[in-house]
């Protein structure tokens, strides 16, 4: 078991080496390096003067250099004002040090973000805490729900109950977050008028019912549906099985059979596709995040992409690049832990 | 100016009138496939369940709705009549701006929303399935050898798809669907290489079947060589010599983005079934024959893999429009004022405090083709496990 879990740990370090460069290249283009000096330069600055203003701050070094520089593996370089004598920061809002030093991801250093005005870890690190109170929300109401969904439909397959369960878990499936989020705040907040229809007031006065219930409704029912078909699908196959037939045979109730037996079984499927949805769940956030103003981590990489803020994307892209590999990882330990069948040498 | 409305039921029969063709050309499809359904194989097949008409039944009537646009819209989708602005569902155009009505009212921008959604349906129907097939070409190209032959070929690939499934789809839009991406021409060479496994696969195809009749290979060889690259120049480099087909830079860099997001899932899929399909008895028969392993994998394999590939690639054109939806509600690549779903989503979802009427038509349209594609794979699942 260690070794797969060091195999695997090995891989995944690989891969998010290997998926950092390709961001680090993808957001460090030429168009995008230009409009960053553009904007930190005069309005009526000259190409030459942006030029120099890029290769003052060292992004004209080379690329391996540079992201070895972001990563903490080679040292960054102060920018000397050749007038003065003195280091002087890229940007006027973060401050730099004024010696070579190691300052990248790994000594905890995001870089600094253009478009607030402040280090990127001071702006992430809350926004993954706000984006953390809703996903909490968020499986808390999606798990039970479409596991009670699966497991209903799954128990008696065929029947009416399973029929109009799987209609239904069909119908929640084709719903994106941006039809859904609409559908529900026309419904709930323009004609009814029971909840808020923006969250806004979660990030400063706290969570309550009315402004984040449109959020975590809107999140949960794309995934629902997914869930609950993954959940029925084993459901309907271990109430094949002869164990089940075994225990019904013996005398059990229907209901001690599912709930003692059959359960169990039935819900090692689900634990992985529940894993494996983090990053579904992402593009969920980012999209609710935006519908409804909640100021999270998926309002953050909107922001970033939207305007060219290069280190909060390359953090924002960090920290959704290692959910999704981590999730991974939990899920296949996860997966060999409980399935004692699958369990590694 | 005041703007007078017409009554719900005058909107409601107005929109029904207006679909005319549209249910003239369900009524005989849907009669003849009903009738011939015997006859029709696993598509006759899916009329035996009330899922499967109604999966077939919805994403005929978008189909159609994409092909008989022009006759079906009221209005241009993007000309504008200052005075309707948000103007409310059934409202009367003024005599001097031309007459008509606007069936689901006006858009902030005062564009007629019911037009709009028809005319938005073209551009869903055809990148979405036109990128699943591209996407499942690539996929397929890739995951019959990983399946196949395994070992190095497999790790590579299989660690390269990973790669590119590890990205959040959201993330890999906002890095890959950006001006300038566009500017940099990056796009272009992803779809030049994308657009090259068709070709490829189809030469393969040929290749392997047609070897000792030369009579058939040359004619098949030559006409995949003419078909995909005058296709071939007219999407990558958009220079057809007939003017038929053309992309613009935007629609190709949503065209590669999609392609790229979604081919390594199908890798993965058909990977598996290779894995799974290659243990039979046929493959171990046409081994000892002595065919050659494409020809193995291409018209052994992959025949036989056909049915869950089938239902891959009806959610999957699902999941596309989806994507479609969430590039246009986040404004990448497509033009501000494209009539597509997500952009009028998008759009509506501001002003929604105010007028809420904008925002229902796409949002049902696309909830409603989703739907109908899922609950097609469905039936089209449960017909293929009968089997």
């Amino acid at each position: 078991m260690l070794s797969f879990v060091l195999r695997r740990l090995g891989v995944m370090a690989l891969t998010m080496v290997a998926l950092t460069l390709v961001v680090f290249l993808l957001v460090n283009l030429e168009p995008n390096l230009k409009k960053l000096a553009i904007s930190q330069t005069e309005s009526r600055a000259t190409i030459e003067q942006q030029d120099a203003w890029l290769e003052r701050n060292g992004y004209r070094q080379n690329f391996f250099v540079r992201y070895g520089q972001w990563l903490g593996v080679v040292k960054k370089q102060p920018n000397i004002d050749p007038a003065t004598g003195e280091a002087v920061s890229r940007f006027r809002f973060c401050d730099e040090a004024a010696v070579p030093t190691y300052s990248g991801i790994l000594q905890g250093d995001f870089g600094c973000s253009t478009k607030f005005r402040v280090p990127v870890q001071e702006k992430l690190f809350p926004a993954l805490r706000a984006t953390g109170i809703l996903m909490f929300w968020v499986m808390v109401t999606m798990v039970p729900i479409a596991l009670l969904v699966g497991i209903l439909g799954g128990m008696r397959e065929g029947s009416r109950t399973d029929r109009s369960l799987s209609v239904a878990s069909i119908a929640t499936t084709a719903t994106p977050e941006y039809v859904s989020g609409v559908i529900f705040a026309v419904i709930f907040a323009s004609w009814l008028g029971w909840l808020n229809g923006s969250a806004a007031s979660a990030t400063t006065q706290g969570v309550t019912f009315n402004n984040f219930t449109l959020p975590v409704m809107t999140m949960a029912i794309y995934g629902i549906g997914y869930i609950a078909r993954m959940t029925r699908a084993s459901m309907v196959e271990v109430m094949t099985q002869q164990y089940i037939r075994t225990a019904r045979l013996k005398g059990l109730s229907f209901r001690t059979v599912v709930v003692r037996h059959a359960l169990r079984n039935a819900l090692i499927a689900p634990f992985t596709v529940i894993m494996l949805q983090f990053p579904w769940l992402l593009t969920g956030v980012v999209i609710v995040e935006t519908m409804f103003r909640y100021q999270g981590f998926g309002y953050a990489l909107v922001e970033a992409a939207g305007n060219n803020d290069i280190d909060l994307l390359l953090g924002c892209s960090l920290v959704s690049v290692f959910v999704v590999l981590f999730t991974q990882l939990l899920s296949d330990i996860g997966y060999a832990y409980l399935n004692p069948r699958i369990r590694v040498q | 100016m005041n703007i007078e409305t017409v009554g719900a039921v005058q909107i409601l029969l107005g929109v029904l009138g207006r679909f005319w063709p549209v249910w003239l050309a369900l009524v005989i499809t849907l009669g003849l496939s009903f009738f011939y359904r015997k006859r029709l194989g696993l598509y006759g097949q899916l009329f035996s369940s009330g899922v499967g008409i109604a999966g077939v039944t919805i994403c005929f009537f978008w189909l159609f709705t994409a092909i008989f646009a022009p006759e079906i819209a009221t209005f241009d989708p993007l000309a504008q009549n200052a005075v309707l602005k948000n103007a409310l569902p059934g409202a009367i155009v003024p005599e001097s701006y031309g007459g008509g009505i606007y069936f689901f009212g006006g858009d902030n921008l005062s564009r007629d929303v019911f037009s709009r959604m028809i005319f938005g349906s073209q551009i869903v129907l055809i990148i979405a399935p036109a990128a699943t097939a591209f996407a499942l070409m690539v996929g397929t190209t890739l995951g019959l050898p990983a399946g196949y032959y395994g070992g190095k070929i497999d790790s590579i690939l299989s660690f390269l798809a990973n790669l590119v499934l590890a990205f959040p789809v959201i993330l890999l839009f906002y890095l890959l669907v950006t001006p300038a991406i566009v500017e940099m021409g990056l796009p272009r060479w992803m779809a030049g290489v994308f657009f090259l496994f068709p070709i490829a696969f189809f030469l393969t195809l040929f290749w392997t079947r047609f070897k000792n009749r030369p009579d058939r290979l040359w004619l098949y060889l030559g006409l995949t060589l003419v078909i995909g690259g005058w296709a071939y120049m007219s999407l990558v480099f958009n220079a057809d010599p007939f003017g038929i087909l053309s992309l613009s830079p935007n629609e190709l860099n949503i065209f590669a983005a999609v392609v790229f997001a979604s081919s390594p899932g199908v890798f993965r899929i058909v990977r598996g079934l290779v894995m799974d399909i290659k243990t039979r008895d046929y493959v171990a028969a046409a081994q000892t024959r002595g065919e050659s392993p494409w020809y193995i994998m291409l018209w052994e394999v992959l025949p036989n893999a056909r049915g869950p590939l089938i239902v891959d690639a009806c959610l999957r054109v699902g999941y596309t429009t989806i994507l479609l939806g969430t590039l246009g509600y986040f404004g990448l690549g497509l033009a501000p004022e494209s009539p597509d779903w997500g952009t009028a989503i998008k759009d509506a979802s501001r002003l929604l405090r105010s007028y809420v009427h904008p925002a229902i038509p796409p949002a049902v349209a696309l909830m409603s083709f989703v739907l109908g594609l899922n609950l097609l794979a469905d039936a089209l699942r449960e017909q293929s496990m009968k089997d």
